[in-house]
């Protein structure tokens, strides 16, 4: 393998990555490459291991078996203080947000700037000003995140996982309980990023609005592996029926049985 | 009846290897606390991350200590004073009084209360800091989440349990002399003169000692309970409800231990001391 920078093959690599939580395989053989400067989409229904796909990316999960390679270097097997240079280069948006309750908007997205590296206080403040206004925030510095709306907060997540100009960022269902326009505004973002920063995208979703709009390319997982693999066109011409079940948002028959049982079990 | 039988001690297998499993993550959970406590010390920000926690840890358990203290101390003087009195030892209350006190329910019960008023506290603050992905969220920025949150926690209650034992100490003492001297009217004097025969600094240390213990005790198992908690408002609870009680028996427990240990030591440094 040649190192960092000078490698010019995918920039995200998963190879044969297995995880079980107990008894449940999360993920069964997943192998993915992703390129520089793309914005892959992770579709499936809830519980297909995506979340847990974005999390291995970063080895806040380690696989079982496989490996997790960033420009082509093995990452999942490194210890958490040798992580700490590899996430520096990532940025993750938590599907809850996750913004620090105790601390205010700014000092959230300060804190990647002041754990990492000597930054003074003015080009703190200037980034933080920066980076609100990339996400359409400004002025809400002094606020506390339970003040904020759930569109927001997850605008000051984004906004400080971009503090430290990731090459990569990692979306958990950034879209997820917003109303469409909300969700679009995500939308927009996550394109302007990718324009204006040039970042690589992961994002994991199960809004097809949002995955045709921002996705150059689309993956699909069911029971823990790949099912389908290709550019949106192709999406929306599949003929693959759990394909086209997922993409027109159609129950199967097998899904719709638990009703059946349930409406049977009232009438009796 | 065999089927059952051997379900129950599969069950029963899977329990004990669980159990195990867990402790095991707990000694290495607190192996990396000891690890980043030292490698951190030489950084001035983590100094900073410490100060709010003494302050939650050490002022504002203040009240509770001191009142918990006072009670102790006037309970053993209300149930002791008419035996004593009916065989005439009376102004040896300070004695029985100030010795309980100072070796061990002043620390035991301080700590114990600080494993319900710190212990629930940083449990569900970390219980609820996992479930809602910010402790993932400290990762995924690269910082370590047992150096940014467990350690000033960890620590605070380490070096404060100590100083919380000597106001339930002093509370306590304080509480059996209204009772003894205020209230049934035993004579000052002699009451001071046995306390101070009977209380000897090494009373006094042994009492410290163990709070270093208890503290660092029930700080590594809340922050434990709660980092590994599981998902959901009732991961939480059940977390809190488990630190407490392992703190409990945790507490207890250590105590008998440093309760022979100690009597060892002292027997080994001066002897047999009779208090009668």
């Amino acid at each position: 393998m040649s190192n960092g920078d000078t490698y010019d093959g995918a920039i995200i690599e998963l190879r044969g990555v297995h995880k079980r939580f107990g008894s449940l395989q999360v993920l069964d053989g997943i192998d993915l490459a992703l390129t520089r400067g793309q914005t892959t989409v992770v579709i499936g229904e809830s519980g297909t291991g995506k979340s847990v796909l974005l999390k291995h990316i970063v080895v806040l999960l380690r696989p079982d078996s496989g490996q997790v390679y960033f420009h082509g270097r093995r990452v999942d097997d490194q210890s958490e203080a040798a992580l700490v240079a590899v996430r520096r280069r990532f940025g993750f948006l938590f599907q809850l947000s996750a913004l620090f309750d105790s601390m205010t908007v700014a000092e959230n997205i300060a804190f990647p700037l002041t754990e990492h590296g000597d930054y003074s206080e003015t080009e703190i403040a200037r980034t933080v000003a920066e980076k609100l206004h990339l996400v359409g925030l400004d002025g809400l510095e002094s606020r506390r995140p339970g003040e904020l709306s759930g569109g927001q907060k997850k605008r000051v997540a984004l906004a400080r996982a971009i503090a430290l100009n990731p090459e990569v960022v990692l979306y958990d269902e950034p879209t997820t309980g917003l109303d469409p326009v909300r969700a679009d505004v995500i939308n927009e973002l996550i394109l302007r990023l990718k324009r204006n920063l040039d970042v690589t995208a992961v994002v994991v979703t199960h809004d097809m609005t949002s995955a045709y709009k921002v996705a150059d390319r689309i993956v699909m997982l069911q029971d823990g592996k790949i099912i389908a693999d290709g550019p949106p066109e192709s999406f929306k011409t599949s003929t693959d029926p759990r394909v086209r079940r997922f993409v027109d948002g159609r129950a199967s028959r097998e899904d719709l049985s638990v009703l059946d049982v349930q409406s049977n079990a009232s009438d009796a | 009846m065999a089927e059952l039988q051997a379900t129950m001690t599969f069950r029963t297998g899977q329990r004990v290897l669980r159990g195990i499993d867990g402790f095991g993550d707990f000694w290495v959970f607190a192996w990396r606390t000891l690890v980043w406590m030292i490698l951190g010390s030489s950084q001035r920000k983590n100094w900073r991350l410490l100060t709010p926690q003494l302050y939650e840890v050490g002022f504002k358990s203040l009240p509770v200590i001191l009142i918990t203290g006072a009670f102790v101390g006037m309970v053993i003087a209300v149930q002791a004073i008419e035996q004593f009195r009916a065989v005439g030892l009376e102004e040896r209350m300070g004695a029985v009084v100030n010795l309980s006190v100072v070796r061990e329910l002043g620390p035991v019960l301080a700590g114990i209360m600080l494993a319900g008023r710190i212990g629930g506290a940083l449990t569900a603050e970390l219980g609820t800091m996992n479930v809602t992905e910010q402790i993932d969220a400290l990762r995924s920025m690269g910082v370590d989440p047992i150096r940014y949150l467990v350690v000033p926690r960890v620590l605070a209650c380490f070096l404060l349990t100590p100083f919380l034992t000597l106001f339930a100490d002093m509370t306590g003492s304080l509480g059996g002399w209204f009772v003894s001297v205020v209230q049934r009217g035993v004579d000052s004097g002699p009451y001071w003169d046995y306390t101070q025969q009977a209380v000897d600094n090494f009373d006094l240390f042994s009492g410290l000692f163990k709070g270093f213990f208890f503290g660092a005790a029930l700080g590594l198992i809340s922050c434990y309970k709660g980092f590994f908690c599981k998902p959901g408002a009732e991961g939480v609870g059940q977390a809190c409800t488990e630190a407490f009680v392992t703190s409990f028996i945790a507490i207890l427990a250590l105590d008998y231990l440093l309760a022979v240990f100690l009597q060892a030591v002292s027997e080994r440094l001066w002897g047999f001391r009779s208090l009668l």
